[in-house]
């Protein structure tokens, strides 16, 4: 049994061209099946539109999937009512693209990474702000941090916030949604390394959507490539990204690596 | 000005700033700080940095575009040999879209939706008097064809919602290149668009430079844009470009500790290793420190770093840097 197994997840959206015309169906995700094992590192990557972020919500059911199951330990998360969700959403968290418009602008640092611990009623008031010390320490970030404002805080510093709150309820399932490419590339490199520490320390299974292959070449043991809502190829990291099999992934492969033949330089 | 070997483009110690009347208390920001570079004819030069950095900012001041409360308050702009500074507002209009063209990141926003295509290169060509009426119409769909739009004559009719972003970004470089410029500013021009249309892009963008035989200002971000499409880089930090050089030079051998940690920091061939981090962020361009900007997060920071800025030194040719590390340190 695998950690994660996600089995014929659809998603469809109603879309109305016209104000009385008949609603057409668009099929965001057409039955995408995948495996995760424990504390491994997977990759869904594809180019905008190709239905990762939906697939990435509907596991954590931000949004609500159309069919399919997925199951956590081996526990079905689809249609689980909502007392049961509550309960197992702390096993999963999400780390979101944009750390600007993902964290409340009129909470500090300290309650955003604390809100989790007061919503599932964990901890004394005086226990949560210890914990809160410790995550912001965790994410590298200083003390006083906890007092203030995310438009206080540096895009990196931002991120390390969300990272925050998405390990207070210490969950096993980590989802993250293209985590540094709001990122200046100068900084981008610190989350990366933060991301692959706290996955290492804490056992994390990690689910990460990215459109970069760089970036999940580099973190992702297994991959799975996404176009127009389906999964065209599932492999290792490494045969997908060397020898791709789908025309798609061959496409996606090559025009990335004519952008990138400065990995090879060393200074 | 007929020269070959004289520069299209030659910026010398170009400086915006922003923000603080005189009663200001508070300095003004200089978003652009004593930027010099020159671009050759037939030359891509990108003008590389992270957001804040000042590369948009200097595309904007060379056509003297600054929105307010921006302004110049130094520096010299010459476009094959005209002191674009000097001009009056209507002799500068001519420039524009003429002499220098521009494409932006998002194709959406920079065509009107309300017109078809065809008919917003046509206007190009009318507005600058070059074609008028059915030529102008005739021509569009020629430049449409030019940059490789399939079927241009109906495309033409379509207005922008009907195309994809890389469609849309092709019909902008139609418009930027309709009255043959001398030089294209693209301000990173493929952004918004998804891996495999962005390769397609900057591989248009190259053959119209030999096909238009301009000059092309690429403004980026990205690393491997610039291995990609360039001739020669200008990487900016904190408002100023710390280091000048060949494209192949300044990737294979950054001389400053900014391109350096920048090019380290990427990926590399080992998955899971740990990616050698910058410290820290890019630093407040109102509270800049007195000497090197990048000084508070250089592995390599001496006490010259924090006396004085350093200036640019010539370490081989063509490929210069700012930083004490090569010298002039008093």
């Amino acid at each position: 049994m695998a950690f994660v197994e996600v089995a014929g997840l659809v998603k469809t959206f109603e879309r109305r061209q016209a104000l009385w015309g008949r609603p057409s169906l668009i099929r965001a995700v057409d039955g995408v099946s995948f495996t995760i094992d424990e504390g491994e590192t997977f990759g869904l990557v594809g180019e905008s539109g190709c239905g990762k972020t939906t697939t990435a919500r509907c596991l954590l059911r931000l949004v609500e999937p159309t069919a399919g199951s997925f199951r956590l330990r081996g526990e079905e998360v689809f249609g689980l009512p909502a007392a049961r969700l509550r309960r197992l959403r702390r096993d999963m968290q999400m780390v979101f693209q944009d750390p600007g418009s993902s964290l409340n602008p009129r909470m500090t640092a300290g309650a955003i990474v604390e809100e989790g611990l007061v919503i599932h009623a964990l901890g004394s008031p005086a226990e949560r702000r210890e914990r809160v010390r410790e995550l912001l320490d965790l994410v590298g970030l200083d003390t006083g941090a906890a007092s203030r404002y995310p438009r206080e805080f540096s895009g990196g510093q931002r991120q390390r916030i969300g990272i925050a709150r998405a390990l207070a309820l210490r969950p096993a399932f980590l989802v993250a949604d293209e985590p540094v490419s709001a990122l200046d590339l100068s900084v981008q490199a610190q989350v990366v390394n933060l991301l692959m520490d706290l996955q290492q320390r804490f056992g994390l299974t990690l689910l990460l959507v990215a459109h970069d292959l760089r970036l999940v070449r580099h973190l992702c043991t297994r991959v799975a490539v996404m176009h127009r809502g389906r999964i065209v190829e599932t492999g290792s990291a490494g045969t997908v990204f060397r020898t791709p099999a789908h025309p798609y992934t061959r496409a996606l492969v090559s025009a990335s690596a004519g952008l990138e033949p400065v990995t090879s330089i060393q200074p | 000005m007929n020269d070959d070997r004289a520069p299209v483009l030659e910026v010398r110690g170009l400086t915006t700033e922003f923000g603080a009347g005189r009663e200001g208390a508070r300095p003004p920001v200089r978003a652009v700080d004593g930027v010099s570079f020159d671009i050759a004819r037939g030359e891509i030069l990108a003008l590389a940095g992270e957001s804040g950095s000042g590369k948009s900012v200097t595309a904007l001041s060379i056509v003297r575009l600054v929105p307010p409360p921006g302004r110049i308050t130094a520096g010299r702009v010459r476009l094959e040999g005209l002191d674009l500074l000097a001009l009056d507002e209507r002799e500068l209009q001519r420039i524009r879209g003429s002499r220098i063209g521009f494409v932006f990141q998002e194709p959406m926003t920079a065509l009107n939706p309300s017109f078809t295509v065809g008919d917003q290169v046509a206007e190009v060509l009318q507005v600058h008097g070059i074609a008028t009426g059915a030529a102008a119409r005739a021509r569009a769909v020629e430049l449409l064809d030019a940059v490789r739009i399939p079927e241009p004559a109906h495309r033409a009719r379509d207005f922008p919602h009907q195309l994809s972003g890389g469609m849309r970004q092709r019909v902008l470089i139609a418009a930027a290149v309709a009255c043959r410029p001398a030089l294209v500013i693209a301000d990173e021009p493929t952004t918004a668009l998804d891996a495999t249309v962005q390769a397609e892009i900057l591989d248009l963008l190259t053959s119209m430079r030999r096909e238009f035989g301009l000059s092309l200002l690429l403004i980026t971000h990205d690393p491997a844009i610039v291995a990609r499409v360039a001739d020669r880089v200008a990487v900016m930090y904190a408002g100023r470009i710390v280091e000048t050089g060949p494209a192949r030079g300044v990737l294979a051998s950054p001389l400053h500790p900014y391109t350096r940690g920048l090019l380290a920091s990427l990926p590399g061939p080992v998955p899971g290793a740990r990616l050698e981090a910058i410290p820290g962020a890019a630093p407040d361009l109102a509270a800049l420190p007195p000497g090197c900007a990048f000084a508070p997060r250089c592995p390599e920071r001496r006490s010259a770093c924090d006396a004085s800025r350093p200036a640019a030194v010539i370490v081989s040719p063509g490929h210069e840097a700012r930083c004490f590390l090569h010298g002039g340190a008093a």
